[in-house]
């Protein structure tokens, strides 16, 4: 209920105007006499600092799920004196964090050292402008779509061995390898998971690939037609965000805290925002890609024709786009949740393990995935996609 | 004025999100004590003064894993036209990727038979 509330404001502004809002603000803006280019720049800062508005709440949100569920997990209370049952926790610890000393070690090297937290957080926030909310709720609907974030996350393992090189840190550096290593090893499963959904919705672009799987509500979402692949995807997707039981570069028992051990204050805190921003966009995906997107369990069309209401009427327009970012939302974070409670139930593997699972399991298991999807492609066209 | 649609607030995007830890890192120098003393700024080595630096030459075993993730990564770039055409392609496109992907994992097997994926 509380990420309901929290996202209500972004669903009022987004929707008011109907489902295409930049075509009814361009018509607008053309009304003062200005012509159509200037207003599409005009237009366009704001689906941008609504995107990360809505990125930096949902950070907010998770950390404070983290540490709620933490401790239920383990039968604490958790932060409780930070607002109404701690929820403020997060923001309290981001200002802490912003007035801290930054100190750079005397041997690190100090631009490398700076420029590693924040090239590990600009691809995670770039990465947000294909994350469809909506039919026409996202930044920009780019043709290479899904290949871009694909792209963006792989200048990540730069940063992190950047920062851990830089550090002039045994653990660091150590931590900065591993992270390295293990994004690569799960990037190549995951590519080829996103490639069979792909295939059946024929297009790259996020929008296509949710429409693709609305056509019957819950029954034609791709998780029943890529479990599989969907197994994968998430595996993959644990592994790139470094969550148990693959926290391997962090891992404290072994490593201090791996490429961040040198890190105090804002620099840290940047790690912190990426990794859980990083969190969100993947449970945003996952929900984009196999549960249907901002489709809800019964098409909203269904529910129109029975309530005997035309769905294009303005307000119906309105309430379908809100219950869209709902849906959307409540998706992710369900699996926010699972991935939360996965944390406290498996146990952190070994580097070799690691790597077995990647190279020798899901890279195999992903082809096959890939080339079973094509053959049932050829043989039942219409289940998928044509 | 852009060339390919959509592109111009993926560069707008790029910006803001340069600009977020830009601005927290200056708001950040403005904000935070300073105070410098030498055992501040040592290297953290479990409370130990720290024994020599990282900077040095050592066997990265992730080095082989790194050759072959090129080899797969390239892979999978080739393979992302054909997903997106294949509707279009039909049977001639999958015995085509067939022949692709078995040479490919010809060549993962023998860099599984050679040990290059084992972490010794």
């Amino acid at each position: 209920m509380i990420i309901v509330t929290t996202f209500a404001p972004i669903t009022i502004c987004t929707a008011v105007s109907g489902i295409d809002l930049e075509l009814s603000f361009v018509d607008a803006v053309k009304g003062w006499g200005l012509s159509s280019e200037l207003a599409h720049v005009l237009w366009l800062p704001f689906p941008m600092l609504l995107v990360l508005v809505a990125a930096i709440i949902g950070v907010l949100v998770s950390v404070w799920l983290e540490r709620k569920i933490s401790a239920a997990a383990q039968q604490r209370i958790g932060p409780e004196y930070a607002g109404a049952l701690g929820i403020l926790q997060p923001m309290a610890d981001g200002l802490k964090l912003l007035v801290k000393e930054d100190v750079i070690p005397a041997r690190a090297d100090g631009l490398l050292f700076t420029l590693g937290p924040v090239l590990v957080l600009v691809p995670v926030i770039l990465s947000w402008v294909i994350v469809p909310f909506g039919q026409n709720l996202l930044i920009s609907n780019v043709g290479v779509g899904i290949f871009l974030w694909i792209s963006l996350s792989s200048i990540q393992p730069i940063g992190l061995l950047m920062s851990g090189y830089a550090s002039n840190n045994k653990y660091s550096l150590l931590g900065g390898l591993r992270a390295a290593a293990q994004s690569i090893s799960y990037e190549i499963p995951l590519a080829l998971s996103v490639l069979a959904v792909v295939m059946m919705s024929n297009s790259l672009s996020t929008v296509d690939i949710v429409q693709q799987q609305n056509g019957a509500g819950l029954l034609s979402w791709n998780i029943w037609r890529q479990p599989v692949g969907f197994l994968i995807f998430w595996i993959c997707a644990l592994a790139e965000c470094e969550r148990l039981p693959f926290d391997l570069p962090e891992a404290e028992e072994e490593l201090v805290a791996g490429y961040q051990t040198e890190y105090a204050g804002m620099k840290f805190a940047l790690f912190y925002l990426g990794s859980y921003i990083n969190l969100v966009l993947s449970a945003l995906l996952v929900s984009v890609l196999y549960l249907g997107g901002w489709g809800s369990p019964l098409p909203a069309e269904w529910l129109c024709s029975w309530l005997g209401q035309s769905p294009n009427a303005p307000v119906i327009q309105i309430v379908i786009g809100s219950l869209g970012i709902v849906m959307t939302v409540l998706k992710a974070y369900l699996l926010v949740f699972l991935a939360i409670l996965l944390r406290w139930t498996t146990p952190r593997v070994r580097i070799d393990q690691l790597l077995d699972l990647g190279w020798k399991f899901l890279l195999p298991i992903s082809l096959v995935n890939l080339l079973v999807t094509a053959g049932l492609k050829l043989v039942f066209p219409i289940a998928f996609g044509g | 004025m852009f060339v390919l649609p959509g592109y111009d607030a993926f560069l707008g995007f790029l910006l803001v999100s340069a600009a977020v830890p830009t601005l927290a890192l200056v708001t950040n120098k403005f904000l935070s004590p300073k105070s410098r003393s030498g055992e501040r700024e040592l290297t953290y080595e479990s409370g130990m003064e720290p024994i020599g630096g990282a900077w040095i030459q050592f066997n990265i075993r992730y080095y082989m894993f790194a050759l072959v993730f090129v080899i797969f990564d390239v892979e999978t770039v080739f393979l992302y036209p054909w997903a997106v055409a294949f509707h279009r392609l039909g049977l001639l496109a999958f015995i085509e990727a067939l022949i692709f992907i078995s040479i490919l994992v010809m060549a993962l097997a023998y860099a599984w038979r050679k040990g290059a994926l084992e972490w010794t």
